[in-house]
């Protein structure tokens, strides 16, 4: 009836494990209660649950990435911790069955339900405003793109409460993630978490080619897109490209696991450099598709902040999409040590340095923007001109370890671990703080608290360096990665200080969540009333802040790059006089209760409770199909409505035409 | 992924280019700084064009995940591990006759679109029941291949070939009956809304995915049978 | 006095005394659930103070820095050049990164300003060139040294080498001297300046074989074996472990590496051979099944092909190697 469910999945015997439920179960019943006591179930499920509006869900998105960073941060901290104590005879705090959960968790819930998400979200708010549309192509397929990427996260969570999660690194090698190694739920939480959230991520990718192909505004051609809409676009071509190839993987494997099938078991044929194959495939062009929106974010923002063009749009493009076709070339680089043969090896080395070579395209035109210009040292600036510094260094590891005979001693080391940190921290997370700060006043209408988030940067970069920099030091001493002890007491003082930089990036989040909260009580302080609160050269800009649901009372006509700089240079005066009314989706649940029924199916299948299976997805099906059948998608806001929500924002001619 | 569009106006079914090209173009001639030129005159929604972009993109990625399978049927179809080989395993004449009427299926779903055209309910729901009949033999001789091959000790778990056999043909398959399923609520949704722009571009849509399926057994039927067996 | 004493006092720099390596736990794949947890030791809180500098920056315990073979030294001379290559681009970037965002800040209106100009054919020319140029230097290096370093590649000797067979096990190499018909477990030893080739599977999960201060790595994988060509040009005790996870006891994968003068190595093979254990199929497969920390065990006579059977074998069904 429930399948290989019992009482005895719950592990109340362990102190630490028991704690982190406790303290999860605790804030879900702080917001359920907080919500209950407000009275606000309807407006929750009126407003955001069943919201079709890409800033709302956008906005979703980068909450989701908010909470998970908390919970793959404790991941971290929990192995910093560890790997400080445990020298020699010390056993540390985690036994091995622990530490290998927490750090297969952290690396997993990092790359997918933190990055990922927040990227996603920050397309999501920006991308139509950018572009002068009203919403994505597919509003509905985006609100059920978020719901299944939240799903995703929440089983990852529930792993921790019911059962356990794999052991086996964040891409679940086999044989090892085979039936036969790890005859657990681990492996299988995480294989429909990824999936699930993995459908979402694949049909976002179709909505926004969709939405930047077909809904720019009039006069936006290619060429005067904003170069953030650029990098959306390659990312997501990415995406399409790359997340098939990830199902794939995880189907097979679910196969081996599930049906006795033999793709990578050691026996009867299968193979497992396969698999390592096929993820990988998807695995590089994964982390471009992080790093890419990234580099468009500190392109706007570094273009704004010195009041100059963004040098070199032209070789801009060509590098995004030079990129974005070169991370397809150069999978084997992550596993040059499974004896590929010197030509195999080579060719990839060669490719992988390859892709450097547009990296340093725009690292240059990011400083050839700031030179003669008049350079803010506003927050958001503060992120850039702290990524380019890290990302370079980071980079220059990976370059390094691209020489196979560097790799050969470096792969799977503290070097590896440090070098991926570099660059996905000094690069992604960077860009993902410094778009949250910069588009933060357009999303929910007032600025955040600056001081504070100067602090946050500090901290976060001086702890990022603290905590990373004795891993490339550990690394060349020989220290491989994944430990949960080791003999050489020389490495300690080493660890001590990585967990002190851990303590430190703890100390900015801190005060990235004081400034969130100091924010919203000092809101109307710091109110932005005219749209534009840095000077801005792009779209999303001319509208008020936040934007009304329709995002623009009319759409303007784009004349050149920088659209909205262009028209703030001729004049162009932005308050609408003319009317129309303006066709908009209406809110739907059907996302949100799809994600949850697919949900249960995925629990179901972990679980091995086939009959919660497939009603589960049946009754997704269901619900599918009767959102084919509602008619009543749609609705128009009334001209006269447009102009009462155009004059209560102080953004029309109160003159009558 | 046609039926999660909302409905427009305009019902075009053929791909259009995208606006704001058009619209640039439309402008030149005017004359600058006046303020019609500084924004949008006249709204056009393209949604069934947009739908079917959409469509296309994620029939691209849909490729994708077929070319993963491929590439590990060509990696592993030699590992048979003892087991059953493909050559004691397909019967060609089987496969062509289950072939031949997917490829009729496509020809007969063609014709729905053309019926379609003409705005002939009657004819398009002829054409679509055929074509699902047609399908629905396609997935039912497929399916008793299947039970013979597992009840003569060649299962997808005997060996690493017949895994990736099993898995790339039945993907193939289960696609075939989404697609059935698929059919059948266009039917329906046919006989109870009949020719609306979001009924067509849905039916479009459809049939892009029943040719893009045929395209895909071409190859499994090369690379799989006709490799296989020589 | 036990051999590996002698060799550690043979060797030029300081090492830490080793730690006993007698604790071996027999411990079983764990199960779903609970596993008791371990509670923080108050008094081993005061190991948090850190130790001396001079431990962090001695040069002896960069092992990749300080290599005791040909492999690994041509593997350094790799990083420390590609590095110095990369950093004549990185430094001046970085300075000017500092330098630019300082002169053109906003409060500096000495500094020319000019909003507009956004393109430079001879700045594109540079960008795109200085890369390239770097590329295609370090391009060179890897398409040579991938080469050259081929881990399946022979050492270049007019020694004969001494052919070692490696099995990872859960969680614990197996050496195998088919030659010498002995076998070891957590422990290798080899004569110094002997080229030595190193065939290596494993009989579980994914592994994999490395000794970081005599070069490169390469993975383990059941029914298949890889190749390494390794020489130490000195005598010493050598950290050798695992570098691929693959499961709870990963962490005690460790063994030593004894390059031995050859007087010493003929001592060390006649200690070996002086044990009461051998290792016949059976005998292999109580060591195959899991266990964690294992000491080190000597065999004195291997059954003949051993190492073919243990390959042949992981292609097999390997329903007894992890209990349940």
């Amino acid at each position: 009836m429930l399948g290989k469910l019992t009482l005895a999945a719950v592990p109340y015997q362990n102190p630490i494990i028991f704690g982190a439920i406790a303290f999860m179960v605790l804030v879900a019943v702080a917001v359920v209660g907080t919500i209950t006591v407000l009275g606000k179930w309807k407006y929750l499920w009126t407003e955001w649950l069943t919201s079709v509006d890409h800033k709302k869900i956008g906005a979703m998105y980068i909450i989701l990435a908010g909470v998970m960073l908390l919970r793959g941060f404790a991941d971290a901290v929990m192995m910093r911790a560890q790997q400080a104590l445990a020298y020699g005879s010390h056993q540390g705090y985690l036994p091995p069955e622990h530490f290998d959960q927490v750090f297969s968790a952290h690396g997993t819930i990092m790359i997918f339900f933190m990055a990922m998400p927040f990227m996603i979200g920050l397309m999501n708010c920006v991308l139509p405003l950018q572009i002068g549309a009203r919403d994505v192509a597919f509003p509905f397929l985006n609100s059920l793109s978020l719901w299944l990427t939240v799903v995703g996260a929440m089983l990852v969570n529930l792993s921790l409460a019911v059962g356990n999660f794999a052991r086996t690194g964040w891409l679940a090698y086999p044989p090892l993630s085979e039936l036969h190694f790890s005859p657990g739920v681990g492996v299988d939480y995480y294989i429909w978490a990824l999936q699930i959230s993995g459908i979402g991520t694949t049909l976002t990718g179709v909505n926004f080619i969709a939405t930047i192909l077909r809904m720019r505004a009039p006069g936006m051609t290619l060429m005067r897109m904003p170069v953030f809409t650029w990098a959306a676009l390659c990312t997501n071509i990415l995406i399409v490209a790359a997340f098939p190839v990830l199902t794939v993987s995880l189907a097979l494997l679910t196969l081996d696991r599930y049906l006795g099938m033999h793709f990578f078991t050691n026996s009867l044929g299968g193979d497992p450099m396969m698999y390592i194959n096929l993820i990988w495939i998807w695995g590089h062009p994964e982390v471009y598709i992080l790093i890419l929106p990234a580099f468009g974010i500190f392109s706007e923002i570094i273009a704004t902040f010195s009041g100059k063009r963004l040098f070199g749009y032209t070789s801009m493009v060509f590098a995004t999409m030079a990129i974005a076709l070169l991370s397809f070339l150069v999978w084997l680089h992550h596993f040059f040590t499974m004896g590929s043969g010197a030509d195999v090896n080579a060719f990839f080395g060669i490719t992988t340095m390859v892709i450097a070579v547009p990296t340093g395209v725009k690292i240059f035109n990011w400083l050839f923007t700031m030179y003669r210009g008049r350079v803010r040292f506003d927050t958001p600036v503060l992120w850039t001109i702290g990524f380019m510094i890290t990302f370079v260094i980071g980079g220059m590891s990976g370059v390094l370890m691209a020489v196979p005979p560097a790799d050969f001693v470096l792969h799977n080391s503290l070097f590896l671990v440090a070098h991926f940190h570099n660059v996905i921290i000094g690069g992604v997370v960077f860009g993902a703080m410094a778009g949250l700060t910069y588009w933060f006043p357009k999303v929910f209408g007032f600025r955040l608290h600056e001081p504070l988030g100067k602090a946050a940067f500090w901290c976060w970069l001086v702890g990022f360096y603290v905590a990373f920099m004795p891993l490339y030091v550990l690394g060349l001493m020989g220290a491989t990665r994944r430990m949960d002890h080791y003999d050489n007491p020389a490495w300690q003082p080493l660890f001590i200080v990585a967990a002190v930089g851990a303590a430190i990036i703890f100390c900015g989040i801190m005060l990235q969540l004081a400034q969130v909260v100091v924010s919203i009580a000092q809101r109307e302080r710091a109110r932005d009333l005219s749209g534009d609160p840095w000077s801005g050269r792009t779209l999303e800009w001319a509208t008020s802040s936040p934007p009304p649901a329709y995002n623009f009372a009319r759409i303007p006509v784009v004349r050149d790059r920088d659209a909205f700089w262009d028209m703030k240079q001729r004049g162009v005066d932005m308050k609408a006089t003319v009317y129309r009314p303006i066709h908009m989706p209406r809110n739907t649940g059907t996302g949100f209760v799809m994600a949850l029924l697919l949900g249960f199916t995925g629990f179901a299948m972990i679980w091995h409770i086939w009959w919660l299976a497939i009603a589960g997805f049946a009754a997704a099906m269901v619900a599918l199909v009767r959102h084919a059948f509602d008619d009543d998608r749609d609705y128009y806001v009334e001209a006269e409505e447009v102009r009462r929500t155009e004059i209560h924002r102080g953004r029309a001619q109160l003159r009558s035409v | 992924m046609a039926i999660g569009i909302t409905s427009a106006h305009g019902g075009a079914l053929a791909f259009k280019p995208g606006y704001a090209d058009n619209a640039a173009d439309a402008l030149r001639d005017l004359r600058p700084g006046s303020e019609t030129t500084d924004f949008e005159l006249e709204h056009h929604h393209d949604a069934a064009g947009t739908a079917q972009l959409g469509f296309w993109v994620y029939l691209m990625s849909d490729c994708l995940l077929f070319a993963g399978l491929f590439a590990t049927y060509s990696v592993l179809h030699a590992r048979t591990a003892g087991g059953p080989a493909p050559q004691g395993l397909f019967n060609l004449p089987y496969v062509l006759t289950e072939t031949a009427f997917l490829l009729v299926s496509s020809f007969t779903c063609g014709l729905a679109t053309l019926a379609m055209g003409r705005r002939s309910r009657g004819a398009t729901l002829g054409w679509l029941a055929v074509t699902f009949l047609l399908g629905l033999t396609f997935v039912g001789m497929e399916v008793h291949e299947f039970a013979h091959m597992v009840a003569d000790g060649a299962g997808p778990d005997r060996s690493a070939f017949l895994s990736s056999f099993f898995t790339l043909v039945a993907t193939h398959g289960l696609h075939v009956t989404c697609g059935l399923i698929w059919m059948g609520i266009m039917m329906v949704l046919v006989v109870k809304k009949g020719f609306t722009p979001s009924t067509e571009s849905r039916l479009a849509c459809l049939s892009l995915f029943w040719h893009f399926l045929d395209i895909i057994w071409v190859g499994v039927f090369s690379l799989v049978y006709l490799f296989g067996v020589s | 006095m036990k051999l590996e004493d002698t060799a550690i006092q043979a060797q030029g720099c300081a090492r830490p005394p080793q730690v006993a390596e007698s604790r071996a736990k027999t411990t079983l794949f764990a199960r779903d659930g609970a596993e008791p947890g371990r509670s923080p030791d108050p008094a081993r809180l005061t190991r948090l103070l850190p130790l001396p500098a001079a431990l962090l920056l001695s040069g002896c315990q960069w092992a990749l820095l300080d290599p005791k073979g040909p492999v690994g030294l041509q593997e350094r001379s790799i990083i420390i050049t590609s590095t110095v290559l990369m950093l004549l681009v990185v430094v001046p970037v970085i300075a000017l990164i500092l330098f630019f965002a300082w002169r053109y800040r906003a409060s500096n209106e000495k500094a020319d300003y000019q909003p507009d100009w956004a393109h430079s054919n001879r700045i594109e020319a540079v960008v795109w060139l200085i890369p390239c140029v770097i590329v295609a230097a370090l391009g060179v290096i890897a398409w040579r040294s991938s080469h050259a370093l081929d881990p399946y590649r022979p050492l270049a000797s007019n020694v004969k080498p001494i052919r070692i067979d490696a099995v990872a096990l859960d969680w614990k190499w197996l050496f195998i001297y088919p030659d010498q018909k002995v076998a070891t477990v957590n422990q290798v030893a080899f004569p110094a300046n002997v080229p030595v080739e190193f065939h290596i599977t494993s009989a579980t999960v994914m592994n994999a074989f490395f000794i970081p201060q005599l070069g490169s790595q390469i993975y383990a994988m059941a029914g298949m074996q890889t190749q390494l060509h390794l020489l130490a040009t000195e005598p010493g005790t050598y950290q050798g472990l695992s570098s691929n996870y693959s499961g709870d006891g990963f962490s005690g994968m460790t063994f030593k590496a004894l390059a031995l003068p050859q007087q010493g190595f003929d001592g060390w093979l006649a200690k070996v051979r002086a044990s009461q254990q051998t290792l016949d199929m059976n005998a292999y497969e109580q060591l195959a099944k899991a266990s964690e920390d294992n000491p080190v065990a000597y065999y004195s006579r291997v059954q003949p092909n051993l190492f073919g059977d243990i390959v042949a074998g992981g292609r097999a069904d390997m329903s007894a190697m992890r209990s349940k």
